[in-house]
């Protein structure tokens, strides 16, 4: 499934018949076989309980899959032992739907922290976290609260903390949930931007405008099996 | 692992950050770790020192006093003499009658000594007092000694340093039990002190697990912040069990018993002792008490 633009293409992401069932019975995820390359903007939709959320927490690794295997860089996922999450999760970071800021931190130590807990120095920390909030357009909010911002200047930043580190994926749990139409658009620019510089991004969404405006792959889920995936695709076929 | 100075400084910062955000339950903590350490103080140093007196009496009363039956003529007590110097064990025996018994009884009495004058008849009996070569053999010596006639009792001083010893036991039998209870109600408030700075930083926590910090780096802090409630606490009890310990010692000393001061363990002495395992003791439960809270309420 791999585009066809002259470059050999990495397969950041592969799943092979992977199957979820969750202790109680219930049948998350069905088979999922899928491929996801560098660079690519994936949209992953699907009603609530179609299997976006256990999706997400394998590619985390907060769920191990019951059957099947994942890959994740050519390495399979199975193998990481507990020891290595940590380093393991430095490569995926996530944006949530509720922004998860620490409020009594500045917007730039919110971005800082996150190279704080991985230990990069003061001299790295001074370097990239103005860089980053230029890039997501908060260089005049860095010394602002949360509580300052609006719901979209928020989820920039939680963005930013998110890309600090330079994962190579970067997944993004509805993103807009929570914002005005406008604003969600000013999101997704930022997206945007973010994946034209070589982050891969997977985006589980509700939102239906935007995944048919973005004109980009699209998965779709429904009762955890995979019903579509469609290159420059839209939400739905009807309605 | 080798921990950057930063990264420790992080970590020590997030600790007391935790015990001020706290303080109530830090203080109940501290208090409970400084309760537990003075008991443990007191049963320390008691039985320090009866171990050091037990010690001291072993080297130097060695001897066995043989206390003969009345009515001996003067023949069977040279008899006796003879055959208490044929037992293996023994380095000397010297005679001691009934009237250089009282007369040392009288010189024990000091100016009341007097009082004995009046006594009709004297009740001290006649003894041998033995010499061992060595006080661990006193057992067998005296299982010997009862085989000879015309002995009526004997007393030696291992009786004396067994008793100190046994109480010395008891006491750190009965310390150990109260110790253990003690340190196991400071683990469970410190754990509890911890789950509540676990709570105030669940977010943060959270976001940590999602960027990718490692797991010790998230435990730290808090088994930082459970170390200080300890150390803290422990420092708190040397200050007083190192006060109090003075105190009677001075008082032992000056007052009660000079000689005793002589086998008791010196204020400056007994103070390391006490600050290493306080120290020890304070930073291990404390430790102990968040790690018990991380497993349970941390699932990083």
């Amino acid at each position: 499934m791999s585009k066809c633009n002259g470059q050999e293409l990495i397969k950041l992401i592969e799943f092979q018949n992977v199957t979820k069932i969750y202790d109680k019975g219930v049948q998350a995820l069905t088979n999922i076989n899928l491929k996801i390359d560098k660079g690519e903007f994936v949209f992953l939709v699907g009603a609530s309980g179609a299997g976006k959320s256990t999706f997400i927490k394998l590619l985390l690794k907060e769920q191990d899959p019951t059957n099947g295997t994942i890959y994740i860089n050519n390495q399979n996922v199975g193998d990481i032992s507990r020891r290595k999450i940590p380093h393991f999760r430095r490569g995926i970071s996530v944006v949530f739907q509720d922004f998860r800021l620490l409020p009594n931190k500045t917007v730039f130590e919110n971005v800082a922290f996150a190279m704080e807990v991985i230990e990069a120095s003061p001299k790295e920390i001074r370097r990239q976290v103005p860089m980053i909030l230029s890039m997501v357009g908060l260089s005049e909010r860095a010394s602002q609260y949360p509580h300052e911002l609006s719901g979209g200047e928020r989820q920039r930043v939680s963005i930013a903390r998110a890309i600090v580190n330079n994962p190579s994926i970067l997944i993004a749990d509805e993103p807009t949930g929570n914002l005005d139409p406008e604003t969600a658009w000013e999101i997704m620019k930022v997206l945007k931007s973010i994946n034209r510089r070589g982050t891969t991004i997977l985006m589980a969404t509700h939102a239906k405008d935007i995944v048919d405006v973005m004109q980009q792959r699209v998965i779709a889920l429904e009762k955890g099996r995979i019903v579509r995936d469609e290159q420059r695709g839209a939400y739905g076929h009807e309605s | 692992m080798v921990m950057k100075v930063r990264t420790f400084k992080y970590m020590f910062k997030q600790g007391l950050v935790g015990i001020w955000r706290n303080r109530g339950m830090s203080l109940a903590s501290i208090t409970t770790v400084a309760a537990s350490l003075m008991i443990l103080g007191v049963i320390i140093t008691l039985v320090l020192n009866i171990n050091g007196i037990a010690f001291m009496l072993q080297n130097q009363f060695d001897t066995v006093q043989v206390y003969l039956v009345e009515e001996l003529s003067d023949e069977e007590i040279t008899n006796i003499g003879i055959e208490l110097g044929s037992i293996e064990g023994i380095k000397d025996l010297e005679f001691e009658s009934k009237e250089q018994a009282l007369q040392k009884f009288k010189e024990g009495w000091g100016e009341q000594g007097y009082l004995l004058e009046s006594l009709e008849k004297n009740p001290l009996p006649n003894s041998y007092v033995i010499h061992l070569n060595n006080i661990e053999s006193a057992d067998a010596v005296v299982n010997e000694l009862t085989n000879v006639s015309g002995i009526d009792e004997v007393k030696y001083y291992k009786d004396v340093i067994d008793n100190l010893l046994r109480i010395a036991k008891f006491i750190r039998s009965v310390g150990w039990a109260l110790i253990l209870v003690l340190v196991l109600i400071a683990m469970f408030i410190i754990s509890n002190t911890i789950k509540l700075t676990l709570n105030a930083r669940k977010q943060e926590v959270n976001i940590m697990k999602y960027v990718g910090a490692t797991n010790w780096f998230i435990r730290w802090p808090f088994i930082i912040e459970g170390m200080l409630l300890g150390l803290i606490g422990a420092l708190f009890a040397t200050v007083v069990i190192n006060f109090a310990y003075q105190s009677a010692f001075d008082l032992i000393t000056t007052r009660v018993y000079v000689i005793l001061s002589t086998y008791m363990i010196l204020p400056t002495q007994m103070l390391p002792r006490i600050i290493i395992i306080f120290v020890v003791l304070g930073c291990g439960v404390g430790a102990l008490g968040s790690i018990v809270s991380l497993r349970k309420h941390l699932r990083v």
